[in-house]
């Protein structure tokens, strides 16, 4: 009502008197402030509902939808009475430009020459104040110190893995594999033995087919082949094997390897092959490494082909 | 009507408010700010979405974080949900669970939480579009933009810690492409991946580190900046669109009280209404579902959340550009994974100055918005810089394209490589003509009324 008598009278149209007019509005506004009452009350409910929902249990789905209620219904009535009972108004602020007035930048200006002479001694110990800056910049730079604590600084990490001469090749459960257990196209994630779950020195297996001509890098075993897991682009692991075109496949940004190929990038992202793990048979009939893979694994980093100097 | 009577009487409001002025003198500094004038209009509300998205997430979080463990030490799983009974997983993947199926309230608090950054992060995007394409940001607000765009770098960072922390399989692979595109950079690359994560992937502390960067100091960043966003946006007052009445000189709007204060109360239990039904009723990150995080796992498709595909599309379509010279090894990520991010993002912090330089060559103080079409170079680039990082969000689902259209994943790639360079440039170009020509009929418009001054005083 304070609304209605706040606005401007409105000139009249179409017969009606300004009475009318004031009248048609009165009604208006007590229908909007019933919805909105409306509105208020369903949000009690709702908010009454989701204790009810909660103290006997809790169901996401009903808690999400009370609150959803009881949140969306209290909006709809500050809409309305936004809106209708309280009706728009305009005003009109003015506004100055940002720039201070020249008396006040001036007057500032005279107060810091003064100020900072006092503290300078006129302009003659000028060199007590580079010095402090000084004191300040080689503070700050000794604070950053202790980001250094917060890790080691790679050594020969990532050019080693836990591959090594005469190490067995194991599956996930740690049980070691004989070539006679690996048939054509099947992949197998591999590890060292003692390492199983390794992040770095994750392999997959691949079984290979006899009538597929190979063109490899390292020393294998016939009819299988290991190469590093990580993916040369990114670090994921190279998940997928897609048997029929003989290509392992990344799943996080598709670049894919030609397991008959040394593992070359067919196509995607990524920039080099997926290092092969140099195998063999031990005495005792078991897969087992070479040495360590002849090239870091993983991604790709600046001095990756400088090695680790050992 | 005895009305004056009524609203002399003493409510317990007016006693607090008398003791309170009679200790901080708020009257006078009050009275300036309770009328203050909102210019009214639509799009103004979108700031105002992302901020209210942030409180949902800054009490959600606060919830969540009474029960987050950031352990990765391992533990069985003994709680309800059966696939994973008796299986050894991380105490922070553990406490995740715990939350979902446990924790009364639990799961409905963290799905709001996830919704809640995800509509965060959009307002911003169409609040600073809003911006951009209205020339809100020329002088005096270059500031408030920059700020802005930091706004924008904390929330992506408070989104990938955030979405890291449970430690599940999708999160846990997110963070191993974070560090493999850290350890590309050249000559640190190593360090400052060592140095992230304590040591070489997978590390002993990065959750614990991801936690403190999510629940401190990003949050912190976050509220502080907000804070001078909202500061030096009541110092500068608000932009408005140009009419007879609006000018550079004046604010047409509504008051704060009670107008805009009744219509913020109003969306904000709107926005907390819509993400609380969003929260609800529709699964987001069911990280049990993907299971816990074994570095040698992995499953696809994988899909970070939104705000990360332009990065995710840039890595997968980037040529594999790999060499070394002189035995320093350039890494195919470099460029999609840092130079070219940092390089998008310094343009558009940049931008209220490039476009002051070289497009309007205007540096006079502007408080009246612009059209789209008033500066057709400046909505030409930004519409093909949008189309641009829109095309590279679709290239972060190529996967997801190839397998819903039953094209091979080279074509679509092949395709997108292509399209990524030509459809923004054409776009972008369209939008620059278009917007030319709507200002030259304009033009045209005016100089034909101005030539017929008799037509015109008659009527």
């Amino acid at each position: 009502m304070a609304a209605s008598d706040r606005r401007p009278p409105r000139t009249p149209a179409g017969g009606r008197t300004k009475a009318d007019q004031w009248r048609e509005q009165r009604k208006r506004e007590d229908r909007a402030a019933r919805w909105a009452a409306v509105s208020f009350l369903v949000a009690i409910v709702a908010s009454l509902a989701l204790f009810v929902v909660y103290i006997s249990g809790g169901q996401a789905q009903l808690e999400g939808l009370t609150l959803f209620i009881a949140f969306g219904a209290v909006g709809v009535g500050l809409a309305i009475w936004v809106r209708v009972i309280v009706g728009p108004e305009e005003i009109v602020e003015d506004r100055y430009p940002m720039r201070s007035e020249d008396a006040d930048r001036d007057a500032f200006e005279e107060l810091y020459q003064s100020t900072m002479g006092e503290v300078t001694v006129g302009g003659r110990r000028r060199f007590l104040l580079r010095l402090l800056t000084g004191a300040g910049l080689s503070l700050g730079l000794a604070l950053l110190i202790p980001i250094r604590s917060l890790g080691p600084g790679p050594r020969n990490e990532l050019f080693r893995t836990e591959w090594g001469e005469g190490v067995r090749v194991v599956d996930e459960e740690g049980e070691p594999l004989r070539p006679e257990d690996i048939s054509p196209d099947q992949v197998v994630t591999v590890f060292p033995e003692g390492a199983t779950g390794s992040a770095d020195s994750q392999a997959v297996l691949v079984g290979l087919r006899k009538d597929v001509p190979t063109d490899l890098r390292q020393p294998t075993v016939e009819g299988i082949v290991v190469y590093s897991k990580i993916c040369t682009h990114a670090g994921c692991p190279v998940g997928l094997y897609r048997a029929a075109v003989g290509e392992l496949l990344c799943p996080c940004h598709q670049s894919t390897f030609g397991v008959y190929d040394g593992a070359e990038v067919l196509s995607g992202p990524a920039g080099r092959p997926l290092p092969q793990l140099p195998i063999e048979v031990d005495r005792e009939g078991y897969l087992v490494a070479i040495s360590d893979f002849r090239v870091p694994v993983g991604p790709s980093f600046w001095n990756l082909t400088r090695g680790d100097g050992a | 009507m005895s009305t004056t009577d009524e609203s002399r009487r003493q409510s317990p409001l007016d006693d607090v408010a008398r003791w309170l002025d009679d200790r901080l003198r708020l009257a006078e500094g009050t009275q300036r700010y309770w009328r203050k004038a909102f210019p009214a209009h639509w799009s103004f509300l979108i700031g105002e979405v992302a901020l209210f998205s942030l409180v949902v997430l800054l009490f959600t979080g606060t919830f969540l974080a009474f029960f987050y463990v950031p352990d990765t030490r391992l533990v069985v799983y003994d709680g309800p949900y059966v696939p994973l009974q008796g299986q050894e997983i991380s105490a922070a993947f553990d406490s995740t669970l715990r939350l979902s199926f446990e924790v009364r309230g639990g799961l409905v608090m963290r799905q709001i939480h996830h919704w809640a950054a995800l509509v965060f992060v959009a307002a911003i995007t169409v609040h600073m579009l809003r911006v951009f394409f209205t020339g809100a940001f020329r002088r005096p607000r270059e500031l408030n933009w920059v700020v802005g765009v930091i706004l924008l770098l904390l929330a992506f960072g408070a989104g990938f810690t955030g979405y890291s922390l449970p430690d599940d399989l999708l999160s846990g692979t997110g963070l191993r492409i974070g560090y493999s595109v850290l350890l590309g950079i050249p000559f640190v690359g190593p360090l400052i991946g060592f140095i992230a994560l304590g040591g070489e992937y997978p590390g002993t502390d990065v959750l614990g580190r991801l936690h403190i960067l999510h629940v401190m100091l990003l949050p912190a960043g976050l509220i502080g900046l907000v804070g001078a966003h909202l500061a030096i946006l009541v110092r500068q007052k608000h932009t408005q669109k140009p009419s007879k009445k609006a000018t550079n000189t004046n604010v047409v709007g509504e008051p704060l009280f009670p107008n805009q204060t009744l219509t913020s109360l109003a969306l904000f239990a709107f926005t907390i209404a819509v993400l609380a039904m969003l929260g609800g009723l529709f699964e987001i990150n069911p990280v049990w579902l993907y299971g816990p995080y074994e570095p040698f796992q992995v499953f696809a498709p994988a899909q970070p959340d939104w705000y990360m595909g332009w990065l995710e599309g840039l890595l997968r379509l980037w040529p594999n550009w790999e060499f070394t010279i002189l035995g320093l090894t350039i890494p195919s990520t470099l460029l999609p994974g840092v130079i070219l991010p940092g390089l998008i993002f310094t343009v558009v912090g940049a931008w209220p100055w490039i476009d002051a330089r070289w497009i309007t060559k205007d540096h006079e103080e502007h408080h009246l918005l612009q059209r789209p079409r008033d500066v057709p170079v400046r909505t030409g680039i930004g519409v093909g810089g949008f189309v641009f990082l829109l095309s590279i969000f679709i290239a972060g689902g190529n996967d997801v394209l190839a397998s819903n259209t039953a094209t091979g994943l080279q074509t679509i790639s092949a395709i997108l490589r292509v399209g990524t360079i030509v459809v923004p440039l054409l776009i972008g170009w369209i939008a620059y003509r278009i917007a030319k020509g709507l200002k030259e009929n304009e033009a045209a418009a005016a100089r034909a009324t101005r030539s017929e001054p008799a037509s015109g005083a008659q009527q």
